[in-house]
């Protein structure tokens, strides 16, 4: 579980691995001029198909196949996805601080193969220290010859922009991103037609995570094969957890998937905080459904969680210990999303703020014996049927999202909700 | 009204020029126009959207209705300090609420609201992506991970006694922080000057860029 490609410079070099000179220094942007000088864009999309990279934003779609869909009419656009705010998830962050020269390469190396001449970085507002990174990353690529005019006297040409968001979670999603930069609400679109079509600007567009992006100077350096070669199949590569909550040793870890929750959570994370017992963590950040101790020594891979109703989305795992007052964990989720909410869709928008009252006249002790129904009607209304993958009646899955929490305490921890509607103190030992 | 342009300092007005120049359609420029525009006010005053809607050629409504869409373009004026804690799910886990209320009891005000003397303004907020050093809390989005409810009272005391020009991350996480998320690296230098996100092209970074 070694394997590392992502982390690897930050690790060895934790003093300056940000800069360009560290960077050129352990053979940054020697991909990249290989790549501009001698090689052919479709076998770089080759590559990348090949592979098997899953998109790292939290959908698992895989890259190659993404890539694939761009139409050919000019210009087209290449929109980074740095919006990271899915509660739980902090591992864009780290490689956005602590190697923004890795990400350029790939922004540039994926420019250059999707036939785009401008790139758009969007990063969550509340990031201004990543921001600023990349600023001057960029700014430094720009005076080394790696990103503007002609580069490495290829004849191609790459300009980046660095955007700030402005607090607002829905501009993760991609269709409202795009709107986000075109200087509008920040509402996700009907799709079709796929950004791959029509984009930004009505253009067509890629929009990729920092993580995937982050991964294909490797890729390309090393072939698609031997990167599929890597894990499971179908979870190919190594990936960034962010893991925190009651954990000894909460982080971001470059992983292999395929190792078992018990190994990522008492392992690597150490366990739990004061040998407490575990009592469930979240596998994929806060839109995800919870696990439990049962789950442990299943394997962490993307299409294996699914069977669990629940899955790896954005790789943030927060982990609960047995003092957790569930109720309020599943409130904090809940309220998360009905601030978040766009206000575009019904469902969502009520939906949302009809879970977040019914949970705080529980935890006020005025429960009322029919608010676990409640509970489960009103999630029923935003996502049908309470299946997974989830069913929707909105444009975008935030809506759909609020409801994990409320499914799995109902599911696992239904005394315990009970209880707390009862007016009694929560069961918690 | 007068024109949008005087009332733009000449270093910010090559700001603007810069940032509307930078997007295939100046719309986009929308968002930083309101940052840049937030810096002189302590928030997106009417003034200042219908300069932005000048600047792009839309009307100031269709400034407001995207101002209004994300929390951090300000409506009305905030402290020269925004002290915001974080409540999502990490960060309630490891005692983000109590945080929250020290910080609130040191500077005498509630969510969203000012003290007095216009120094500080306190909020909780969602996830800001401190998750592994929860609970986090930021100071003009400069962040401070591994809070402890007396470090957030020590902080906002800090803040009101020393007054700094420039927030410093790597200053305040030193004096007030725990646990962090991961391995910072090197100090830096630069920080905020201003409510509004630090970032050079916005005008709004102050220290050693």
């Amino acid at each position: 579980m070694t394997t590392q490609i992502l982390t690897a410079r930050m690790e060895a070099h934790p003093s300056d691995s940000h800069t360009i000179e560290r960077y050129l220094d352990t053979g940054g942007y020697a991909t990249l001029k290989k790549t501009v000088a001698s090689s052919k864009r479709e076998d770089i999309v080759e590559q990348v198909k090949a592979s098997n990279i899953r998109g790292r934003g939290g959908a698992g779609f895989p890259m190659g196949m993404k890539w694939g869909f761009l139409a050919a009419s000019d210009p087209k656009y290449l929109v980074v996805n740095a919006d990271e705010s899915e509660p739980g998830t902090f591992k864009d962050r780290q490689l956005l601080e602590r190697d923004p020269h890795q990400l350029i390469e790939g922004i540039a190396i994926a420019s250059f193969a999707l036939g785009v001449n401008r790139a758009f970085v969007y990063i969550r507002g509340e990031y201004s220290k990543p921001a600023r990174r990349l600023q001057r990353a960029v700014e430094e690529a720009h005076e080394a010859g790696y990103l503007g005019e002609n580069i490495a006297g290829s004849g191609f040409s790459l300009d980046v922009t660095v955007h700030l968001g402005a607090g607002a979670y829905i501009c993760g999603e991609e269709t409202a991103l795009l709107n986000s930069i075109e200087g509008r609400r920040g509402e996700p679109r009907l799709k079709p037609p796929f950004p791959a079509v029509e984009g930004l600007y009505a253009r067509p567009t890629i929009v990729n995570n920092v993580e995937s992006l982050s991964n294909v100077p490797w890729i390309v350096a090393n072939g698609g094969e031997a990167y599929a070669a890597i894990g499971p199949e179908r979870s190919a590569g190594t990936r960034m957890f962010s893991l925190s909550g009651h954990v000894k040793k909460p982080g971001n870890y470059e992983i292999v998937m395929g190792m078992s929750w018990r190994d990522l959570i008492y392992g690597i994370g150490g366990g739990i905080r004061d040998d407490n017992e575990l009592k469930t963590w979240i596998p994929g950040g806060a839109s995800s459904p919870w696990l439990i101790p049962e789950h442990l020594d299943t394997a962490i891979t993307i299409d294996g969680v699914v069977e669990f109703g629940t899955m790896l989305g954005s790789g943030a795992v927060v982990v609960m210990d047995e003092t957790t007052d569930v109720v309020a964990a599943a409130h904090s989720i809940v309220r998360f999303f009905a601030h978040e909410s766009c206000g575009q869709c019904t469902p969502c928008r009520e939906g949302t703020k009809w879970l977040q009252d019914i949970l705080e006249r529980i935890m006020a002790g005025n429960g009322r014996p029919e608010d676990v129904d409640l509970l489960l009607d009103v999630s029923d209304n935003i996502s049908p049927g309470l299946v997974w993958p989830p069913a929707m009646t909105t444009i975008c899955p935030l809506g759909p999202s609020a409801t994990a929490p409320i499914i799995s305490i109902t599911k696992y921890f239904l005394d315990e909700v009970n209880a707390a509607i009862e007016g009694r103190q929560a069961a918690v030992v | 009204m007068t024109s949008p342009i005087a009332n733009w300092s000449p270093e910010n007005q090559e700001r603007a020029n810069k940032i509307l120049a930078t997007y295939p359609e100046k719309r986009s420029a929308i968002m930083p126009l309101l940052y840049l525009a937030s810096l002189e006010h302590n928030h997106a005053s009417n003034e200042a959207m219908c300069q932005v809607a000048e600047l792009i050629g839309i009307t100031p409504s269709q400034v407001r209705s995207v101002s209004t869409f994300y929390t951090m373009f300000k409506q009305e004026p905030v402290g020269k300090y925004l002290v915001s804690v974080c409540t999502s799910i990490s960060c309630h886990l490891l005692g983000g609420n109590e945080v929250f209320d020290s910080v609130s009891d040191a500077a005498g005000v509630g969510h969203n609201q000012t003290t007095e003397d216009g120094q500080i303004s306190v909020e909780h907020v969602e996830c800001i992506g401190a998750c592994g050093g929860a609970p986090a809390v930021q100071v003009n989005y400069e962040l401070i991970e591994g809070v402890t409810p007396d470090k957030a009272r020590a902080l906002v005391e800090w803040l009101t006694q020393t007054t700094p020009a420039v927030v410093l991350a790597d200053e305040m996480q030193q004096l007030f922080g725990g646990q962090r998320s991961f391995d910072w690296g090197p100090a830096e230098h630069a920080g905020a000057i201003a409510p509004v996100p630090a970032f050079g092209p916005y005008g709004s970074a102050g220290g050693d860029q």
